[in-house]
């Protein structure tokens, strides 16, 4: 297989790559270099892509699966100093400015559900998948992403529904 | 009506009961400028996940296309060399130095070279024979203690 053809199998879905790490990682870098990784593993073992029957299915799990070790990982825990578990008692000027910004409270409402609900909503509601598919790339069944995904949708709602309220009163 | 139908969906989508249709259809409305007020808090939520459809890979893949280096090749290539070595080897390399047949004739070149060995090597011992000379020499230098025996009565006194 020529690079050109492995790009082309590559290419379409890589943005989604990409944005699952983001999701699960939350620093660019660190989904930067998830998703080369992935890539790379990907482009090694080119022999047996036409082995898979969904690459794109197969990478997604590969993503998560690396995303996960790299939580695990010590490396991660460093990190996570950085991520979320350091808050600061007086949001800085730069976040309530940002905090304004109605949309990025989902960001940071998506950011702090459990990975699992993450994934779900990164999957079906941003990349639009369909629910055997995001079944097959988490290694769930089915009606198990169909209630992770509702528990989601409800907490998002509700808080979304505080901050509003918030707002206007 | 449409409202009806939205708020409708909205409680199916968050069952997680909707299509991709369906969520599509949400999705529409809740980018547009007619969203009723009352289902305001919606909007963010779904302008966030058109957004991050956006958000792109923008870093270089480095591929490399390995050159596996093929170890078979490295044993053709000592075997023929091993080869080519067995081959000059025998045609190049004379190993017969010669043989006398005849013993009287053996022993003839035999005691010849020993005497040649010996008159070189008396050759040599005898230069050697100078260094007496030296020995002679050091015995002289015997002499010197004198002086020096001499030396010292003078200085005690």
């Amino acid at each position: 297989m020529t690079q050109k053809e492995f790009l082309n199998i590559v290419m379409p879905f890589k943005d989604k790559v990409f944005r699952l790490a983001k999701r699960l990682l939350v620093s660019t870098e660190e989904a930067e270099d998830a998703t080369q990784e992935v890539l790379l593993k990907l482009w090694n073992n080119k022999k047996k892509i036409a082995e898979y029957r969904n690459v794109e299915a197969f990478s997604m799990t590969m993503t998560k699966n690396y995303c996960f070790d790299k939580l695990k990982s010590k490396q991660a825990q460093n990190l996570k100093i950085v991520h979320s578990n350091y808050e600061e008692k007086n949001t800085p000027l730069q976040k309530q400015v940002e905090l304004n910004d109605s949309v990025s409270w989902v960001a940071k409402i998506i950011e702090d559900l459990p990975e699992q609900q993450k994934m779900i909503i990164q999957l079906r509601d941003i990349e639009e998948y369909d629910f055997d598919e995001i079944a097959k790339m988490l290694e769930m069944n089915n009606t198990a992403v169909r209630v992770a995904l509702s528990r989601a949708r409800k907490t998002i709602r509700e808080k979304l529904t505080n901050t509003h309220n918030y707002g206007i009163k | 009506m449409v409202l009806n139908n939205i708020e409708k969906l909205l409680e199916k989508y968050e069952n997680g009961e909707t299509s991709l249709k369906e969520e599509q259809v949400l999705k529409n409305y809740f980018t547009s400028d007619t969203v009723a007020p009352h289902l305001e808090m919606y909007k963010p939520m779904f302008a966030y996940f058109l957004g991050n459809q956006q958000e792109q890979f923008t870093k270089d893949v480095p591929l490399k296309t390995k050159t596996i280096f093929n170890y078979k090749w490295i044993s053709v290539a000592a075997v023929a060399v091993l080869m080519l070595g067995f081959y000059f080897g025998t045609s190049f390399g004379n190993t017969d130095l010669g043989t006398y047949e005849d013993p009287q004739l053996a022993f003839n070149e035999f005691s010849k070279s020993m005497e040649m060995i010996s008159t070189k090597f008396n050759k040599g011992a005898s230069t050697v024979s100078y260094l007496n000379e030296v020995n002679k020499g050091t015995s002289t230098l015997g002499y010197l203690n004198e002086i020096e025996n001499t030396t010292s009565i003078i200085f005690k006194n």
